[in-house]
């Protein structure tokens, strides 16, 4: 299975959640949080279920929490993937 | 001494014009909503046809955030009381949170969304169906979204009583004002033209098969021949008088004078329907007499049936001819909870405007029914009061009356 | 016009037995009726448990025409109809059809009947362009549930205001709401209200197990339903319905009706916040109940029992409390605060019903039904929830609250008449 990239979340995220009018996802958002970024419990579970179905990994739910950052979701999801492989 | 209350801000959203004077002007001109379904490939289909929204553009209206979270039904809604709270003048800090509330009916909730969902159960697994799932589909949605939306902490409610429930939710809001509340966003929308939510509505044995889209929707013609679904609706705002003028409401467009709902007796019962009691208690509620009314908009069930024992309840109210009778829902189709808050929005246009609009595509009316039918062109007619009349499917009958306030 | 509201029918069909005595048998015993999900092979799913009615209908009286009219909601609906009117000993056929009206609460309606039809029309979720062949003539009722108020209508005669009031999980004490502003507003003198939820099925057990919203503790289905307490993992499903006949009071009293309570106060609030998610401070819950209780001109020092929301969700649990201190001050740590939820799970629209139908039983027979399974209350969560054994006291006045999907949040009052005996 594949790694997952910084653009391949900015993708899921868009899909589940769609993306907040005043936030830039196309800048360095790697290290803000998913509160910062305007998503909030449910867009992350939406897209914690999505991650799921593409990559085959199952996040636990403190690494999806809204206090989270995209750095972080991708290194679980990585080491996960890795670990699998 | 009992609050009035008013209409301060209005926002269509029909299968002919999106936005209220779009869709008046298309309304006037005779322009049909109704054409051949585009959301799927309907051959084969003992139907065809539908009033369709065909020029909503969601990521144009609906925040990107609530897009994935939304059926098209909902999309409607907020876009819709969007432009009522814009057209009152009213945002957010405008009056107090617990002074908004709102009351809105679906009687469809979001089916294009759900069928989805039930495919992706069915097809894939539980694990697919979608987090939003557990409140896109349900009837509560919308006016739990606009309250969000607009940050509305009054009293919320969501009716569902077929065609008729669009008119009960703003009965019920004029009921929510008068025991204190300033400002109520009501009216009603819906949607189920998916494959599923289509065929469905076939399923009543109402919807016409005729494939003209000018041929198919013919009330109170001798060739009536049932009904084409349709999706939209309108978004009132409503206001204590009072409040409305404190705050200095840039218009009103109107007064809700008069509210009353029935039901029909058992099928089969032989006992009398309950739509001429339900228009003669909106207008004792109103404290008119019938001829005060100026112009009526019909139910129009489109059924032979259902047109007869509707021209039965207005001539028995207003006497034979004795009142101007139009339905413009001829050119979009039944929107179901959509339908009466789209006639009340044209009501108070045609009280703006002084124009009465014409039942598109009807021409050939039985005599018996000793009905005014606005036929053809619009009727120019100063219009002081109208009454509004809804029906749903069992039995349901709604009947507002609104005044220029 | 300000007429006064009394409830003088109650009709039940909760998990657990059939029947108001059944009901209240297991209110009081503290016993739960939560159970692994019979109704369909539930293997696949996060949540496998599920408060089930069992429920007969050709026992129930229902002839074979009628059960292929109306779907389970609408045979629960109807059953609890039947029940109140024949509890209410009011004549309905005496009564003038058009002061009779129907307010019925429901959150999903037909929700069971549309997915069995969607196996059928899209052969198990292979087709999106369904196939009209496959068409129940009942679909169009399915799609829009009107056909579910209408029955209780032509079971009652009546020919007033006959609404669905679907607001979600408050539906089932907003219906009441909704019937006690007619009858106080004259529109009519007496409304058959309540709620029926029957949402067992995948569709719906699928869009709770998505948002983790109900329980995973599919080992132990008996003590799954754990509200208030340190362990609680979410609410359990339910199915469930309650019916009430509601009338004026100046005319239940002249016939000598035996009176449950009056509905003294209602209120609701939405909290504009998030469709799913609620505040930890409870404020617009706290404004519901206050308005609630500012109508019924009651201090709250004088609620003798709350009947909580009580899903089980820690943030339910956690906002409720709060709501219930921002409201009551100081009575909130005194008064006994308890959910039936722990016992007879969540069914959704028809739980607010069903719990106006225990707190009416509270008031009648002076006791207060337990929160079962509550053994080591959650710290956030440190009023007196009446953990695991019902307890005999006075209770005259009755606060009973909803919170839902959407962002409602109500509270009704319910209060013995005087001059009723205790």
């Amino acid at each position: 299975m594949a790694t997952m990239e910084i653009d391949d979340l900015r993708r899921i995220l868009v899909a589940c959640a769609g993306e907040d009018d005043g936030i830039d996802l196309t800048g360095e958002i790697e290290d803000s949080t998913f509160q910062e970024l305007g998503y909030d419990s449910l867009a992350l579970m939406e897209s914690a279920a999505r991650i799921t179905q593409e990559y085959g990994v199952v996040l636990p739910d403190e690494a999806v929490s809204d206090a989270a950052t995209p750095r972080t979701v991708l290194a679980a999801v990585n080491s996960m993937v890795t670990a699998a492989a | 001494m009992t609050v009035r209350t008013v209409v301060t801000g209005v926002a269509v959203a029909a299968p002919n014009g999106l936005g209220t004077e779009d869709y008046w002007k298309a309304v006037l001109a005779g322009q049909n909503g109704i054409s051949e379904l585009v959301r799927f490939d309907a051959t084969g289909y003992p139907s065809r046809l539908a009033g369709q929204i065909l020029d909503f553009e969601a990521k144009d209206h609906i925040p990107s955030r609530l897009l994935p979270q939304t059926d098209v039904s909902t999309r409607y809604a907020i876009a819709a009381a969007g432009w009522a709270l814009e057209d009152a003048a009213v945002g957010p800090d405008t009056l107090p949170d617990y002074d908004m509330g709102v009351s809105l009916s679906t009687a469809q909730g979001g089916f294009e969304f759900t069928h989805q969902e039930f495919q992706k159960l069915w097809s894939k697994g539980p694990e697919y169906v979608s987090v939003y799932e557990s409140f896109a589909w349900f009837y509560a949605v919308n006016t739990g979204q606009v309250s969000i939306r607009n940050a509305m902490r009054g009293p919320g409610i969501a009716l569902v009583g077929e065609q008729a429930g669009g008119l009960d939710v703003v009965g019920h809001a004029r009921r929510v004002i008068r025991r204190g509340t300033r400002l109520v966003v009501s009216g009603g929308v819906d949607s189920a033209l998916d494959p599923w939510g289509y065929t469905s509505q076939l399923s009543g044995g109402l919807v016409s098969t005729v494939d003209d889209p000018a041929r198919a929707y013919l009330p109170f013609d001798r060739a009536a021949s049932g009904h084409v679904p349709g999706e939209g609706g309108a978004v009132l705002v409503l206001e204590d008088a009072g409040s409305a003028r404190d705050r200095g409401a840039p218009k009103v467009w109107g007064e809700i004078a008069g509210y009353a709902a029935t039901f029909d007796p058992r099928p089969g019962s032989g006992l009398p329907p309950g739509l001429r009691r339900a228009a003669e208690l909106a207008l004792a509620d109103a404290g008119l007499e019938p001829g005060d009314i100026d112009v009526v908009f019909a139910d129009a069930a489109g059924s032979t049936a259902g047109d007869r024992a509707e021209a039965d309840a207005i001539r028995e109210v207003f006497g034979p001819r004795g009142v101007a009778v139009t339905a413009p829902k001829a050119s979009i189709g039944r929107l179901c909870a959509g339908g009466g808050p789209v006639d009340l929005a044209t009501a108070l246009l045609s009280i703006r405007d002084g124009v009465v609009p014409a039942t598109a595509h009807t021409s050939d009316v039985p005599e018996e029914y000793g009905i005014d039918l606005v036929t053809g062109e619009p009727r120019t007619l100063a219009v002081r009061a109208a009454l509004v009349l809804g029906r749903g499917r069992w039995g349901f009958n709604s009947a507002v009356v609104v005044t220029a306030g | 016009m300000n007429r006064r509201v009394v409830i003088t029918g109650i009709g039940v069909r909760a998990p657990g037995g059939s029947g108001v005595k059944a009901f209240w048998d297991l209110l009081t015993a503290g016993r739960t009726a939560t159970r692994r999900i019979s109704h369909f092979d539930a293997s696949p799913f996060r949540s496998r448990i599920a408060g089930e009615v069992d429920f007969d209908a050709p026992a129930e009286g229902f002839s074979p025409r009628e059960i292929r009219r109306m779907d389970r909601a609408t045979q629960f609906a109807v059953a609890c109809t039947r029940d109140a009117v024949a509890d209410s000993g009011l004549d309905m056929s005496a009564l003038d059809p058009h002061r009779i009206g129907v307010s019925l609460g429901s959150a999903v309606a037909s929700a069971t009947s549309l997915e069995n039809e969607y196996l059928v029309m899209s052969d198990a979720g292979k087709d999106w362009l369904v196939d009209p062949g496959y068409l129940s003539p009942h679909m169009a009722d399915y799609l829009s549930p009107g056909i579910m108020p209408a029955e209780v209508a032509w079971t009652v005669g009546a020919q007033g205001p006959v609404t669905m009031v679907s607001d979600g999980c408050t539906s089932g004490l907003d219906s009441v709401g909704y019937a006690v502003q007619l009858i106080r507003e004259g529109t009519v003198d007496t409304v058959v209200a309540g709620a029926s939820d029957t949402p067992i099925s995948p569709i719906v057990v699928a869009c709770f197990d998505a948002i983790k919203a109900t329980t995973p503790r599919n080992d132990d289905p008996e003590h799954a339903s754990r509200p208030f307490d340190g362990s609680r993992t979410g609410f359990v499903l339910a199915e469930g319905a309650a019916m009430f006949v509601l009338e004026e009071y100046g005319a239940a009293v002249a016939r000598g009706a035996e009176i449950y309570a009056e509905v003294t106060g209602y209120a609701t609030r939405c909290n504009a916040y998030h469709m799913t998610g609620l505040k930890k401070d409870g404020r617009e819950m706290a404004e519901a109940i206050r308005v609630a209780l500012d109508e019924a001109r009651l201090d709250p020092t004088g609620i003798d029992y709350v009947n909580a929301h009580g899903s089980g969700t820690k943030q339910n649990d956690r906002h409720e409390t709060a709501a219930f201190k921002r409201s009551l001050g100081d009575h909130a740590y005194r008064v006994p605060v308890s959910s039936i939820k722990s016992m007879v799970g969540h069914s959704l629209g028809a739980i607010g019903s069903i719990e106006i139908a225990a707190s009416l039983l509270a008031i009648k027979h002076n006791v207060v039904p337990p929160t079962a399974n509550l053994h080591t209350p959650d710290p956030e969560c440190d009023l007196d929830y009446v953990p695991l054994t019902a307890r005999e006291q006075r209770v005259d006045t009755v606060l009973s609250v909803g919170s839902g999907f959407g962002g409602f949040q109500s509270a009704i009052v319910l209060r013995r008449p005087e001059g009723v005996s205790a």
